[in-house]
């Protein structure tokens, strides 16, 4: 990790830096409410949103950082914030 | 492959500006990127010229400012070519942020400084305001007392800047230094190829797939902080061996005086005529050349009176400084730089940490000398000694002086 001047000396290392304990708030998806309109998907900053068939099933919470921008867009508030720690 | 113009060693009148082209096209860079600012323009146009008439293969990039123009530094040398610029002053000022860039990314280049005062009002001519500032930015700082130690100075910085992964800035003073013609001994071109030999970079862009100048928060910035002053701290044995090996060099065709190899090779400080001496001055640059020969002058009258030069300021030779000055009953300290609101200039700062460090309590004066360029000659410096030889019988004596101020300007503080 300490290589000279910060250096990076190996590609596709992004995911290896957990931001999701930057959160504060934790996003939680009701599945009855979903219609998968993947709205969520577009709009979320991180990449977060799991989609496995066409469906969405869930979060990356290994990188989520709790923006809630997924809950807000959401047209059929399918997905909660709750708060996780602060 | 560039031609060689200088199979033999040779000596020749040139300016400061003049030697170091000359050590630049014989190191041969792998890239130039440089923006014109007096007094430093002259570099340049002579290294340009360098270029046009195939003397270097270098890549000459003539950027649109000096924060690019180091900015395309870094970014060669972490691609892995041999990387070199010039600047005075107000261009160093303006690469400012790039200058703790390229200490950061570990970017080993050198910069020739032409030192010169910082604006407002603006001025050309030489102080060291520009190097003071920057001293805190991760680089290595030579000062050169004339051209011959700047020409030596470039050559030696850029392998002592590869062992450590450091920048090097090396410092010689604007017109003073650049300007003026001087008697300049150079090696032949191919010995100072040889000297250099191949840039090599562990993390060259061209070769690896990596990432240079990342983001480092608050989970790892410090550490990356704590890994520079390491490498600062390994750079008195940098400077140890690059020396050596330039000694060596020097020494190889036997036909160069023991005292001119002395004086050209890499070292922190140098003493002159100190080991007896009850009042020592401490200086860097062109002064010290100003300091010798009064020095020699009261020498005769039997004054006791010695100079301690400091070649390099960063890292600071604290250990050399405190055992040269040890013996002296007195210390005249001369900045050319300015420390607004400090006790006084820089270089008395670090003379009182390396005397603190040793536990030595003894009359210190210092005296703020030549900002602008404002002359300093043997008078000044008399004026100097003289302050301090009445402070030795008693007098008492202001702490710091200002060397050579305008009659006309006092008065109107008398009023
Ligand atoms: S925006 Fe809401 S409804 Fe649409 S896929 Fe995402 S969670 Fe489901
Ligand atoms: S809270 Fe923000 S980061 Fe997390 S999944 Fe929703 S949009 Fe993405």
């Amino acid at each position: 990790m300490w290589e000279l001047g910060a250096v990076i000396p190996y590609p596709g290392n992004s995911e290896e830096y957990k931001t999701g304990n930057w959160r504060t708030f934790k996003p939680v998806l009701h599945t009855d409410k979903c219609i998968n309109c993947m709205i969520c998907f577009m709009v979320c900053p991180d990449s977060c949103i799991i989609v496995e068939n066409g469906k969405m099933i869930g979060f990356d919470y290994d990188h989520c950082k709790g923006c809630g921008l997924c809950a807000y867009e959401c047209p059929k508030d399918a997905i909660e914030m709750i708060k996780e720690r602060g | 492959m560039a031609i060689i113009l200088f199979k033999n060693r040779t000596v020749r009148p040139l300016t400061g500006n003049f030697a170091v082209s000359e050590a630049m096209r014989q190191i041969n860079p792998d890239v130039v990127a440089a923006y014109p600012i007096t007094p430093q323009t002259e570099i340049m146009q002579i290294f340009s010229s360098f270029v046009s008439n195939g003397y270097v293969d270098s890549e000459l990039i003539t950027a649109e400012s000096e924060h690019s123009a180091l900015s395309a530094c870094v970014g060669a040398a972490v691609s892995g070519a041999r990387a070199m610029t010039a600047t005075a002053g107000p261009g160093l000022a303006l690469m400012w942020e790039i200058l703790g860039i390229a200490s950061g990314m570990r970017a080993p280049m050198v910069l020739q400084l032409v030192n010169r005062a910082l604006s407002a009002p603006i001025n050309i001519h030489c102080d060291h305001s520009d190097a003071m500032g920057a001293r805190d930015q991760g680089w290595i700082q030579v000062f050169a007392e004339d051209a011959q130690e700047a020409y030596d100075h470039l050559i030696q910085s850029v392998k002592v800047a590869e062992k450590v992964y450091l920048p090097v800035m090396s410092c010689m003073d604007g017109f003073i230094v650049s300007h003026a013609i001087d008697r300049v001994s150079l090696l032949a071109d191919e010995e100072v190829r040889e000297f250099v030999g191949e840039y090599k970079y562990p993390y060259s862009m061209l070769s690896k797939t990596v990432t240079h100048g990342a983001i480092a928060m608050t989970d790892s910035y410090f550490e990356f902080k704590h890994q520079q002053r390491l490498a600062m701290d390994e750079v008195k044995k940098a400077v140890e061996e690059v020396s050596k090996e330039y000694k060596e060099l020097l020494e190889s065709q036997g036909n160069l005086k023991d005292w001119e190899i002395e004086k050209r090779v890499l070292k922190f400080v140098e003493p002159y005529k100190i080991e007896d001496a009850e009042i020592v001055l401490v200086a860097m640059g062109s002064a010290a050349g100003t300091i010798k020969y009064v020095i020699d002058k009261l020498r005769e009258e039997g004054k006791k009176v010695g100079l301690l030069k400091i070649k390099i300021f960063r890292p600071f030779p604290y250990e050399e400084v405190s055992k040269y000055l040890e013996n002296a009953k007195i210390l005249g300290i001369l900045d050319r730089a300015e420390t607004f609101g400090g006790k006084g200039g820089p270089l008395l700062s670090e003379i009182i940490t390396a005397l603190y460090l040793k536990g030595i309590h003894k009359p210190i004066r210092n005296f703020i000398y030549g900002l602008g360029g404002r002359d300093f000659n043997i008078n000044h410096v008399k004026e100097v000694i003289n302050t301090l030889e009445r402070t030795l019988k008693g007098e008492n004596t202001p702490f710091l002086s200002y060397i050579n101020l305008r009659k006309d300007y006092l008065d109107t503080l008398q009023k």
